[in-house]
């Protein structure tokens, strides 16, 4: 396809009396690295909510591939973000109980894949992201990188199209930071997946192709006033 | 940077040429700004004056250039001086940034518009030196770490006076 794989077009959304988007509009392109920045509280959250189909806009429209994601039932769309995007965040994704084989594992299996076939390609993507070595462990038992790097593998084994990634380096030192990114963006290249990544730090925003900034609800692409 | 003492610490570790010194200061420190040869053989002359390096040898060949300099006890002594000593922080009090913003509220002109060109300038080269890092070897992550650093403390200042521009715009024009 040619057009923009994933777009948002003057989007609404308030939470009670506080609104978070004031006509934000976005439009990603198949395996583009965007990142959204913003000052605290600027929307960029909401922003990325409404792109991913987590949240509902009040008004506007989301489409990915030209389908519109907000008419969307909730199964639809509950599929659509499992077997398309692929999520980072901050922190406290994943499941407690499991080994990080097992967490990264798990997205497949909710797709019906055999254990077999999907633990062997969980293997890969740990490895991948040169965490081979916590394969048998329990998030518990890791640190806040290597807890991260299993998330951004997680995030991968479906091979989505669109990775969201919310502040993906916010609880991270800069070292361990840099480390993430560089995997993260490294494989989102290698596998022509889009990103739309979050984050109010400069040097993250850095790895992405473009940035567009979010400032009481609106969006403004920088590349375009430059 | 004083190319001299970095010189003087590059013939550490032997004798070189005046060519294999610019060839080792270029690869090292000079990627953006490579030495002229005038700069080499000026410095080189300066330290030979002071008695900071000596002619070690010299072998025939085409040119005058070459003499085999090493680094005297003198020479040591001013690398160890100079690496022990910190640099003055510079404090960017006056910075062409912040005359811009002030004379832009002043003449009534768009300073948000200001700060967002900035803004874009400064992340269209933040990201062309994260792309050289990845492509880089340890010594280029750290060289470009330390501008990414810097020109992120740039953002963040204009990150801040965008939020401040009203109160900025009272203060001058008040």
């Amino acid at each position: 396809m040619t057009g923009p794989l994933l777009v948002a077009d003057d989007l609404h959304r308030s939470f009670g009396p506080t609104p978070a988007l004031a006509g934000a509009s976005l439009s990603v392109a198949a395996g583009e690295i965007v990142s959204i920045m913003g000052p605290s509280g600027s929307g960029k959250s909401t922003l990325l909510h409404c792109l991913a189909g987590i949240v509902s806009p009040d008004s506007g429209r989301v489409a990915y591939q030209d389908r519109d994601v907000v008419a969307m039932s909730d199964r639809e769309r509950s599929a659509l973000r499992r077997s398309q995007f692929g999520f980072v965040f901050q922190f406290g994704q994943l499941v407690p109980e499991l080994t990080c084989l097992e967490n990264v594992a798990l997205p497949l299996r909710l797709e019906r894949v055999r254990r077999s076939e999907a633990e062997r390609r969980a293997k890969d993507w740990l490895d991948r992201l040169e965490v081979t070595e916590l394969a048998g462990k329990r998030p518990g038992e890791i640190s806040g990188g290597q807890g991260q790097r299993v998330a951004v593998a997680r995030a991968l084994v479906t091979a989505p199209r669109v990775i969201f990634a919310d502040e993906p380096t916010g609880a991270l030192d800069s070292l361990n930071g840099e480390r993430v990114m560089r995997l993260l963006t490294g494989a989102a290249r290698d596998t022509r997946a889009a990103v739309v990544l979050v984050t109010h730090e400069a040097r993250v925003a850095a790895y992405a192709d473009r940035e567009v900034v979010v400032r009481d609800g609106r969006t403004r692409d920088l590349a375009r006033t430059a | 940077m004083s190319i001299g003492q970095t010189f003087l610490g590059l013939l550490e570790a032997g004798p070189r040429h005046g060519y294999d010194l610019k060839r080792a200061y270029d690869d090292r420190f000079g990627r953006d700004r490579p030495l002229h040869y005038g700069q080499v053989y000026a410095t080189l002359s300066r330290l030979l004056k002071n008695g900071l390096v000596e002619v070690d040898g010299t072998e025939p060949g085409e040119g005058p250039e070459r003499k085999r300099y090493a680094v005297t006890d003198a020479g040591v002594t001013d690398v160890q001086r100079w690496l022990a000593s910190p640099e003055k922080p510079d404090p960017y009090l006056q910075s062409t940034l912040y005359t811009k913003v002030v004379l832009a509220l002043v003449t009534g002109r768009p300073a948000n518009d200001l700060l967002d060109t900035q803004r874009a300038e400064h992340l269209r080269l933040m990201r062309e030196l994260t792309r050289r890092k990845n492509d880089g070897d340890l010594a280029d992550q750290l060289v470009c770490d330390h501008a990414l650093f810097h020109l992120e403390a740039d953002l963040r200042w204009l990150e801040l006076t965008a939020a401040r521009l009203d109160d900025l715009r009272r203060a001058v024009t008040s």
